[in-house]
């Protein structure tokens, strides 16, 4: 039996669950973890009306096609990363959904020039949320992330903030965004991140 | 800074991208019949001119697509942005002295 | 009071707001509102500073970025900038200043020495004398800078907080004045993101100066506040004051430097002190209004010698009267502006002197109507006064505007108010590689072509000097900008205004003198830069015809001035001296920045520990817990050695070592470079990119590959696995996962896309914690359900199975030379199965090793590191690694190893390396020769590229690259070091020195 609980998220080091604030919901930006996403990574030819109606099968979610755009709500979603290239994500999800995910993607696909692969353990998820959430991220990222440009909530797009590369998915219009990095590179960006947000903190 | 339109992602800050040199140079199909010179001209040799470039763009912190860009090294104005596998547009040379 | 020459009312300042300050070691009294020159001239301080190369006194000339002289250091270390102009710094409570261009005071300098023997420093001077010999620049230079007073910088770090963003825009308007104001409002009412930059802390521009000018009717201020008030309210538009424009680069990139806190008593802590905007606009309006020109006459350069505009900003916005007594000596209509002003603020007019035959033109006429006395056809051919002006001398101009004839008159006076003209502020534009066209009306360059199509320029800074045309241009280019980013912006409305401007004029670029030039009197053309007429002319007899190669030379608008002042005027002493158009003579390269800017913004919060990314591994706070000391590997942050007890590096690694080849080790490997391959191509990609063949692996193996680049030279290498028949783990070193998945990805997209191959980087999708040692076996035994058997699981083999219950991959491969198990788990477990196996590995007596471990033990067996043994220029064939390179099939870079370059016998060889003391452990870069001269240079066979002393050799081992190396079997080499001590050693046999069979791998 695997020990499910023994996982540590890539920020668990910072012992962050102790830190909320009792006013958070008034802060002009909040940072949180969203902890141990599973996601895969999904190749394949989005010409091809099987592979798309396969992948709906196995996934429940439709793939975004148009560039920079996603499927889904901000617990399960696709993520447009390509032409041929996705991001299926699921938070809050049982420790195996990542491997289930995929296996089931794997055997929906088999046959077909595809590939799928476990990225979740990758991944660090950062929560940007707040009025002036935008402009933090806007410090080091060089999206333009005006609803008129960027197009609000269920938008992405992959980038670089401060010198990490991360993928950005706008999931409301408060608004919030989430920030997927590399794991190893989760520390660094979230302590830029809350140097950053320093300057509303006290607003 | 420039401007590089993603064919895929739309336009998007130079610091996305990572420039991949000179384009349309294919590597050889059989490279044991080449002599070391025209062997040389494949991995060494870039045209430089001044006006306009053919090269190629990768977007290295984005889709991580290549493709390619028509750009005038003087002006650094993108005149086409086009995919790889294509010809080059059809173009005024734009050569300055 | 806040000054003598303070007046009682009036102005942009709070006369019931008083600010303490010092210049130079003394207490002043200024007001809330006031720059920091403005509040020295209102104590009646005009002498700030001395000149750059003659040291001669200098005053305050302007009210604005284009100040040449006033360069003050602000500030005690460490909070100390150089290079800040008086002009454009806000007062502030405690202010303190320095002049920063005179040594040791402002009032008795050293330097002045110069002055007198001002004939011996001409242009050119410092190359011509300085730059022979040679050798002795070094004690030149430091004499040089120190007199010349450049500023100094802080000894200290910098204590402020510093911050950049990206920000983005459709419309960006550059100057808030009337056309600025005006563009803004017109794109805002359109519904256009908008960005407004003011360099000054007030939005009104040259309105702001000016005493009675009137926009529908009312006070012009009246309107600015309206505009001000109606801008704020729009929620797409953003104004940034205290904010330069300082650069505009391509594709409507421009860089902006705001001042957040300077102008603050306290900066509160959470703010950073200047923030870098980095800023992508659709459209630009360039409103960056006009800079008045100087008048270049014989010793234009004393203090009290200002603008004419200057003189009214001063008087007007300020409520300082700069004198008491003055001349305005103008050619053209706006140093009338000048002269009603002071007269209305009780500043005695001595006279008008006019270059023009007749004084004709709006405001000449209401001067003469109020009595004024007006000298047409005049010029001021000198001045007196040794820290301050205190006469000038005025002579009749010649009809050809080159001499002076008659009667010499002197006039007494302590400020000179004059003008030349105007001359838009193009920087931005030309930055942005627009050409610029000659008005001959106005005589100065305007915008023309611009390079990109998004850019216009209205008001002055097209042209246009009128406030009727500010505004209308203001209104019609901010109208046109919005359209072009899709919002219909209607017809434009323009507020109602005269339209005045201040022709006629009759354009002198060197006013003549009765003293010859350059001998007893100098005509500066460039005060930062202490550039005369005297100097132009110099150059050009010495043979400089371009005018780039002129203002080199004499350095004429360089450095942060940027020509903001002279440039038109040399120019224009350029062109009468070739006698060709002075079009012709084109202008000199605009530089960014505009004004100088700190340098904490370009760092911005990337300094300390958010320099650049740490990157941790799963396992990292363990490492840290348990003593590691760390090395930066590329941006990671692994664990070199871990000391015990108090051990030195060497004694830890001695035990580390040991304990891997003795029992059992375990080394943190998760940043190894991993990519998951996928695809019915997958096989035949690697066999194109890796130098050996990979068609016929079977499932489950493992192996050794060598990636060269199209050149031939060693790239990368890796053990690749086959997990499926049409799916390949890869993975690469450390410092080269992401180079080399660019690598894959550029053949498969742009040589090969017929291959179907699927690339995903899974470097960090894994934690890896590699067992390595006799023990390793037994240890997994007890952790893991694997079948561990030599058979089930041999050397170079792969399987899946569970250890410390979580799913693992587990890879028997070894780059230690022993039995090694690589075990892969989810990221998230990574610290789970790691204090797991230290748990259980105890009775093994565990050891954690570092990198520096890691490095000994590999060099026990010879294998190389990427990068280490190899520096881009090595091939497998120097690497003695034939064996590996396929004679059958093509792959990246094959064809090279067969160039006639590859092939010579003196090409670098990697050999062993053994010292004939074997205590004696080699620097690692150390060079090898055959024979030892005397002292360098002496002939050079290659360097040690590894070194180590190796406790299981009991010896000291090294791996060197050495010219023609593998045919030097066996011979003699020696290592000079430094200070002359020379290391004797042998080439080995072979750079295997310890399992040479490879038996204790394989077992």
């Amino acid at each position: 039996m695997v020990e499910n609980y023994l996982r540590q998220s890539a920020l668990a080091h910072l012992g962050l669950e102790g830190r909320a604030a009792t006013d958070e919901a008034e802060a002009p930006v909040r940072l949180h973890e969203r902890v141990l996403p599973a996601a895969v990574n999904l190749r394949g030819d989005s010409d091809d009306p099987g592979f798309l109606e396969a992948v709906k099968l196995a996934a429940g979610l439709d793939l975004p096609l148009a560039p920079n755009t996603t499927r889904g709500d901000e617990r399960r979603a696709a993520l447009w990363l390509g032409p041929d290239e996705w991001l299926l994500l699921h938070h809050d999800a049982e420790p195996d959904a990542e491997s289930r995910l995929a296996a089931k993607l794997r055997e929906a696909l088999a046959g077909r020039h595809s590939a799928v692969t476990e990225v979740g353990e990758s991944l660090a998820c950062i929560r940007v949320a707040g009025p002036r959430a935008a402009d933090v991220i806007a410090k080091g990222c060089p999206l333009d992330l005006h609803p008129s440009v960027f197009g609000g909530a269920g938008r992405c797009a992959q980038s670089h903030l401060a010198k990490t590369a991360v993928t950005l998915h706008q999931v409301s219009h408060e608004p919030a965004f989430d920030v997927y990095t590399r794991r190893s590179f989760s520390d660094y960006l979230w302590r830029w991140l809350s140097d950053a947000a320093r300057e509303y903190a006290e607003a | 800074m420039l401007l590089i339109t993603c064919p895929y992602c739309g336009p998007r800050c130079e610091s996305e991208f990572s420039n991949g040199g000179e384009a349309h140079i294919e590597r050889p199909k059989d490279p044991a019949s080449l002599t070391d010179a025209e062997w040389a001209e494949f991995v060494f040799l870039r045209d430089n001119p001044k006006g306009l470039v053919l090269e190629r763009w990768n977007h290295a912190q984005g889709c991580r697509r290549w493709f390619n860009v028509a750009r005038d090294s003087v002006t650094y104005e993108i005149l086409a942005v086009y995919p790889m596998g294509s010809p080059p547009p059809a173009l005024e040379p734009r050569r300055y002295v | 009071m806040s000054g003598r020459m303070r007046l009682p009312h009036g102005g942009q300042v709070d006369h019931n707001k008083p600010l303490n300050f010092t210049f130079n070691g003394k207490s002043y009294r200024g007001l809330t509102g006031d720059s920091l020159a403005a509040a020295l001239l209102a104590n009646g301080v005009h002498l700030v500073g001395r000149s750059f190369k003659y040291h001669r006194p200098r005053g305050i000339v302007t009210a604005g970025p284009e100040e040449p002289n006033a360069l003050v250091q602000v500030g005690e270390d460490p909070r100390s900038d150089p290079n800040i102009k008086a002009t454009q710094l806000e007062l502030v409570e405690g202010l303190s200043a320095a002049s920063q261009n005179a040594w040791p005071s402002v009032e008795f300098d050293v330097g002045a020495i110069n002055s007198t023997a001002a004939r011996l420093i001409p242009a050119g001077f410092y190359y011509k004398t300085f730059m022979w010999p040679a050798s002795a620049w070094k004690t030149y230079e430091h004499f040089i800078r120190r007199a010349a007073g450049l500023g100094t910088s802080p000894s200290q770090r910098d204590p402020d907080r510093y911050d950049k963003t990206y920000a983005h825009c459709d419309v960006l308007v550059v100057g808030a004045g009337p056309a600025g104001l005006a563009a803004a409002l017109a794109a805002g009412r359109a519904g256009a993101r908008v960005v407004l930059v003011e360099q000054d802390h007030l939005l009104g521009g040259a309105l702001l100066s000016a005493s009675e000018e009137l926009i529908d009717g009312n006070p012009a201020l009246d309107w600015v506040r309206a505009a001000e008030t109606e801008l704020r309210q729009m929620p797409g538009v953003r104004i940034l004051t205290r904010t330069i424009a300082y650069g505009a680069f391509d594709h409507g990139f421009f860089g902006l430097m705001e001042n957040v806190t300077d102008h603050l008593e306290e900066a509160p802590e959470h703010l950073p002190r200047h923030r870098l905007w980095k800023l992508r606009t659709k459209q630009t309006v360039f409103c960056s209004g006009s800079i008045e020109r100087p008048l270049v006459f014989a010793d234009n350069d004393r203090p009290g010698v200002m603008t004419a505009s200057a003189v009214q900003s001063y008087v007007n916005r300020y409520a300082v009267k700069p004198g008491k007594r003055a001349v305005v000596f103008t050619n053209n209509d706006s140093g009338y502006g000048a002269a009603l002003d002071m007269v209305a603020a009780g500043i005695e007019v001595a006279a008008v002197v006019d270059a023009r035959p007749m004084a004709t033109g709006p405001l000449s006429e209401r001067a003469e109507a109020a009595g004024l006395r007006i000298l047409p056809d005049r010029v001021i051919v000198g001045t007196e006064g040794r820290k301050r002006v205190s006469k000038v001398r005025v002579a009749d101009l010649n009809a050809e505007g080159d001499g002076v004839v008659g009667a010499v008159e002197e006039i007494a006076c302590d400020l000179v108010a004059n003008s030349g003209g105007w001359n838009p502020t193009v920087h931005l534009f030309c930055q942005s590689k627009g050409k610029l066209r000659w008005d001959e009306t106005h005589a100065c360059f305007v915008p023309d072509q611009a390079m990109q199509a998004s850019q216009r320029s209205a008001g002055a800074a097209n042209g246009s000097f009128g406030l009727a045309s500010c505004l209308g241009e203001g209104a019609e280019a901010g109208a046109a900008a919005a359209a072009d980013t899709g919002f219909d912006a209607g017809a434009p409305v323009a507020a109602e205004a005269e339209d005045r401007d201040f022709l006629p004029g009759r354009w002198l670029w060197l006013v003549p003198s009765d003293k010859p030039l350059g001998k007893k009197a100098k005509h500066f053309v460039d005060q930062q830069n202490d550039v005369t007429a005297a100097d132009l002319k110099l150059a050009l007899r010495e043979g400089y015809i371009s005018i780039e190669h002129v203002k080199r030379y004499t350095t004429t608008g360089m450095a942060t001035d940027q020509g903001k002042l002279g440039n038109v005027n040399a120019i224009g002493i350029v062109a009468d001296a070739f006698g060709r158009p002075l079009p012709e003579v084109g202008v000199t390269t605009f530089r960014p920045p505009f004004t100088p800017v700190s340098f904490g913004i370009f760092a911005g919060r990337d300094v300390d520990d958010l320099l650049d990314p740490i990157r941790r591994t799963p396992m990292h706070a363990w490492h840290e817990r348990n003593g590691a000391l760390f090395e930066d590997v590329g941006q990671w942050r692994r664990p070199w050695y871990y000391p015990q007890y108090g051990e030195d590096m060497h004694g830890a690694v001695n035990r580390e070592v040991k304990a891997v080849r003795e029992s059992l080790g375990v080394l943190d490997a998760s940043t190894l470079g991993k990519i998951d391959i996928q695809g019915p191509d997958a096989a035949e990609f690697l066999n194109r990119v890796y130098t050996n063949a990979w068609l016929k692996l079977d499932v489950g193996r493992c192996r050794y590959g060598l990636m060269l680049g199209e050149d031939g030279m060693v790239m990368d290498d890796g053990v690749t696995t086959r997990l499926g028949e049409q799916h390949f783990l890869m993975t690469t070193t450390t410092g080269n996962a992401a180079p080399v998945l660019a690598h894959l990805e550029d053949y498969l997209q742009t040589e090969w896309p017929d291959l179907k191959v699927y690339l995903t980087s899974v470097t960090e999708q894994f934690a890896t914690i590699t067992l390595s040692g006799p023990n390793a076996r037994r240890l997994m035994a007890e952790i893991s359900d694997a079948e561990l058997s030599p058979n089930a699981l041999p050397h170079m083999g792969f399987t899946a199975a569970r250890v410390a219950g979580v799913p693992a991959r587990i890879f028997r491969i070894s780059f230690t030379g022993e039995l090694s198990y690589e075990i892969n788990v989810p990221a998230s477990f990574g610290m789970a199965v790691w204090q797991t196996v230290m748990t259980a590995g105890e009775r093994y007596g565990i050891t954690p090793y570092g990198t520096e471990s890691m490095h000994v033990l590999r060099a026990e067996k010879g294998y190389i590191i990427v990068g280490q043994e190899t520096d881009g220029s090595v091939n497998p064939l120097d690497l003695d690694m034939g064996w590996i390179v396929s004679k059958t099939k093509d792959f990246i870079g094959k064809r090279s190893l067969t160039r006639e370059d590859m092939l010579k016998p003196d090409r670098k060889q990697l050999v062993g390396i053994l010292t004939k003391d074997p205590e004696e452990v080699l620097p690692e870069g150390a060079q090898l020769v055959e024979q030892v001269l005397k002292e360098p240079p002496m002939p050079m066979l290659g360097h040690v590229t590894s070194s180590y002393h190796s406790p299981n050799c009991g010896r000291s081992i090294a791996m060197a690259l050495v010219k023609g190396g593998l045919a030097k079997k066996g011979e003699t080499l020696f290592a000079p070091l430094e200070g002359g001590k020379v290391v004797p050693c042998v080439v080995a046999d072979s750079p295997v020195f310890f399992d040479p069979d490879g038996e204790r791998m394989r077992g």
